[in-house]
C-alpha cells in the first residue's frame, strides 16, 4: 500500500465523520417575524443520533428555531429565515425545497398532544400513507412498530379501532410521537412535548427520548432544565433571539463559560 | 404599606354611611326586579305565539292526517284528493336543492377559512354571501325563473331545486366556515408537520374533526328550504299531479299556499295538514341537528 495516500484518505475518513456526525447545521441563521428579529446570526450543529436541549427564557427564540428547521413558519405570511439549514449538506431554506418531504424526513412534537379525530390506528398510518403506499400487512406491521417504539403498544394492541382521543394526555403525546416516528424521519423536533403532562408520563417521555436517539437526532426545547440535563447530550441556551453558550449537557450546568448562562442555569432570571 | 393602602382605598372607593349603602341597595333591588320581569315577560310572549302556533296546526291539521293524504295526489275540490305528489316533490327538490348547494357552499367556506384569510377578495365572498343569506328569498325565485325557466321553455322541478340550492349556499358557507374557523391551528399544524399538503390537512384532518358541525348545518339547510314557498312559485309552479323533475313539480309549501286561499273546505283543512307535516319534518330535522351537536 502506498504510505503517502493513506494520510490523505484518513483525513477523508475524518471529513466524513465530522459531516456525518452533524446531521443538521445550522449556519448564520436569521428570522423575523414581520419587522422583528427573532433569531440573530445563530449557528449550531445537531449531532447525528444525540439529543440537543434547547432552553432559555420565554421569547428567546428556541421555539422559533424549531419552526425553521421543518419549515414550519411557511404557513404563516410575514415570516421569514436568512442564512442556511444544511440537513445532509443541502440548504433546506432553498426557495425549490420540497417542504412535504422535507417534513417527512424533519419530524415534529407539540408541545400538547394532538391527536387526529380518528382511531389511534389511522392516526399512525396517516402520516405514513401522505409518503409511502403500503400493502395492509405492511402497514400494520408498521403501526405495530411504531407504537412498539413510542413505549404504547402494549397499552392500546386491544383497541387499535377505539379513537384516539380516548387515550390519557400522556398517551396522546405518545401516540403523537409513535405518528412522527412511524414516517421514520431522520430529525425529530420535540417543542415542550412534556409540558402539559404529569410527572409520571413525563418521565416515560424522557425515557423514550433516551431510547430513540440511537436511531433518530433528536432536538427537544424545555423549560425545564432538570429535563434538558437528564435528556440532552448537548445543550444550547438562547437569549433575546442569541446562541448564548451550546456544549455539552454536563459542562453547561456544570461550568458554564458565559456569565448570562450561570444566572440563567442558577435562576437568577428566566 | 398600609397606610398607602388605605389611602388608594379611599380615594378610589369613598367610605359609606349605612344610610347610603342601604339606598343604593333598594335602587339595584328595585331595577333588577324590572329587568327580570321584562326578561321573562318577553319570554313567555314569545313561548305563547310559538306554541299558539303549534296547537292550531295541530289542532287543525291532525284531524285531516289521514293515510290516504300520503297515497293520493292533488285533486279537484271535493273529490277526495290527497298530497302524494306534493309531498314526493318537496322531499326531491329540497334533496336535489340541499345536493347541489352543499358541495359549492362547503368549497366557499372552506375557501374563506382556510385560504382567503382577510383578504380583499376573502372578504368581498364573505360580504356577498352574507347578503345573499338574508336575500328575499322571492328575488331568488326571480332570478332561477329569467335565467332558467323563461329561456328554457317552462316550469320544472330542477328550476325548483336550484333556487333552492341558491338559498342552501350561502347558508353551509357560513356554518363551514364558522366550523373550520374553530378547529385549533394546533391539529392543523401537526397535520402539516407530518408532511401532508394543506389539501389533505383540510379533506381529511380539518372536515372530520368538524364533522358535527358540517352535517349540522346541512341539516339545517335542509330544513330551511323544506319550507320555502316564494323561490318555488316561479320555477317548479306546482302541479296536480306526479311527473317528474322533468316538468312543473308540486311541492307541499306551494301547495298549502294555493290550498288554504282556496274557497273549498276540504282544500283549506289539507292545507293545514300539510303545514302540520312541514312543520314536524323540520322539527325532526332540528331535533336530529341538535342531537349530533350534543353527541360531541
Amino acid at each position: 500500500m502506498d504510505q503517502s495516500t493513506q494520510p490523505s484518505i484518513l483525513r477523508e475518513r475524518a471529513q466524513a465523520e465530522a459531516a456525518e456526525a452533524a446531521r443538521v447545521s445550522i449556519r448564520n441563521l436569521d428570522f423575523f417575524y414581520g419587522t422583528n428579529k427573532a433569531l440573530k446570526s445563530i449557528s449550531l450543529d445537531l449531532p447525528d443520533r444525540k439529543v440537543t436541549g434547547m432552553i432559555g427564557p420565554s421569547g428567546c427564540g428556541k421555539s422559533t428555531l424549531l419552526r425553521v428547521l421543518n419549515r414550519m413558519y411557511d404557513l404563516y405570511p410575514n415570516q421569514y429565515a436568512g442564512g442556511e439549514v444544511l440537513i445532509d449538506g443541502v440548504n433546506i431554506l432553498e426557495p425549490g425545497t420540497d417542504v412535504n418531504a422535507l417534513r417527512s424526513r424533519v419530524g415534529m412534537v407539540f408541545q400538547k398532544p394532538t391527536p387526529f379525530p380518528m382511531s389511534i390506528y389511522e392516526n399512525i398510518a396517516f402520516g405514513v400513507k401522505l409518503h409511502e403506499k403500503l400493502p395492509r400487512a405492511e402497514m400494520d406491521a408498521r403501526v405495530e412498530w411504531a407504537l412498539s417504539r413510542a413505549a404504547l403498544w402494549g397499552e392500546v394492541r386491544d383497541r387499535l379501532r377505539s379513537p384516539a382521543a380516548s387515550l390519557s394526555g400522556g398517551q396522546q403525546q405518545r401516540l403523537c410521537i409513535a405518528r412522527t416516528i412511524a414516517v421514520r424521519p431522520e430529525v425529530i423536533l420535540l417543542d415542550e412535548p412534556t409540558s402539559a403532562l404529569d410527572p409520571i408520563s413525563t418521565l416515560k417521555i424522557e425515557e423514550l427520548i433516551d431510547e430513540l436517539k440511537r436511531d433518530f437526532t433528536i432536538a427537544i426545547v424545555t423549560h425545564n432544565m432538570q429535563q434538558a440535563a437528564r435528556c440532552a447530550d448537548q445543550v444550547a441556551f438562547f437569549y433575546l433571539g442569541e446562541l448564548i453558550e451550546v456544549g455539552p449537557a454536563g459542562q453547561i450546568f456544570t461550568a458554564p463559560k458565559q456569565k448570562k448562562t450561570q444566572e440563567y442555569i442558577t435562576g437568577r432570571f428566566g | 404599606m398600609t397606610a398607602a393602602a388605605d389611602i388608594v382605598d379611599s380615594t378610589i372607593t369613598p367610605r359609606r354611611d349605612g344610610a347610603t349603602a342601604a339606598r343604593l341597595g333598594r335602587r339595584r333591588h328595585s331595577r333588577n326586579v324590572l329587568a327580570v320581569t321584562l326578561a321573562t315577560g318577553a319570554t313567555i310572549f314569545a313561548l305563547a305565539a310559538l306554541g299558539w302556533i303549534l296547537l292550531t296546526l295541530l289542532w287543525l291539521g291532525l284531524h285531516g292526517l289521514k293515510l290516504s293524504v300520503f297515497t293520493t295526489v292533488t285533486k279537484a275540490p271535493g273529490s277526495h284528493g290527497g298530497l302524494a305528489n306534493a309531498i314526493i316533490g318537496s322531499l326531491l327538490q329540497t334533496a336535489l336543492g340541499t345536493a347541489v348547494g352543499t358541495p359549492i357552499g362547503m368549497m366557499v367556506g372552506t375557501y374563506l377559512a382556510e385560504y382567503a384569510g382577510r383578504s380583499a377578495l376573502g372578504n368581498a365572498v364573505r360580504f356577498v354571501s352574507d347578503i345573499l343569506l338574508s336575500a328575499p328569498s322571492i328575488l331568488i325565485g326571480l332570478f332561477i325563473y329569467s335565467v332558467l325557466v323563461s329561456p328554457f321553455g317552462g316550469f320544472s322541478g330542477y328550476a325548483g331545486a336550484m333556487a333552492l340550492a341558491v338559498i342552501v349556499i350561502p347558508i353551509v358557507v357560513r356554518t363551514t366556515e364558522d366550523m373550520l374557523t374553530l378547529i385549533p391551528v394546533s391539529l392543523r399544524e401537526a397535520s402539516i408537520a407530518l408532511g401532508a399538503p394543506r389539501w389533505k390537512t383540510i379533506v381529511f384532518v380539518c372536515y372530520r374533526a368538524a364533522q358535527d358541525g358540517l352535517i349540522t348545518g346541512i341539516l339545517l339547510a335542509f330544513a330551511r328550504v323544506a319550507g320555502e314557498t316564494a323561490p318555488l312559485l316561479f320555477t317548479s309552479l306546482g302541479n296536480s299531479g306526479y311527473s317528474g323533475l322533468g316538468s312543473a313539480m308540486a311541492s307541499l309549501p306551494v301547495t298549502i299556499y294555493q290550498y288554504a286561499s282556496s274557497a273549498f273546505d276540504d282544500w283549506v283543512s289539507l292545507a293545514w295538514t300539510g303545514a302540520l307535516l312541514i312543520t314536524l319534518g323540520v322539527l325532526a330535522i332540528n331535533i336530529i341537528a341538535r342531537l349530533i351537536v350534543r353527541r360531541r
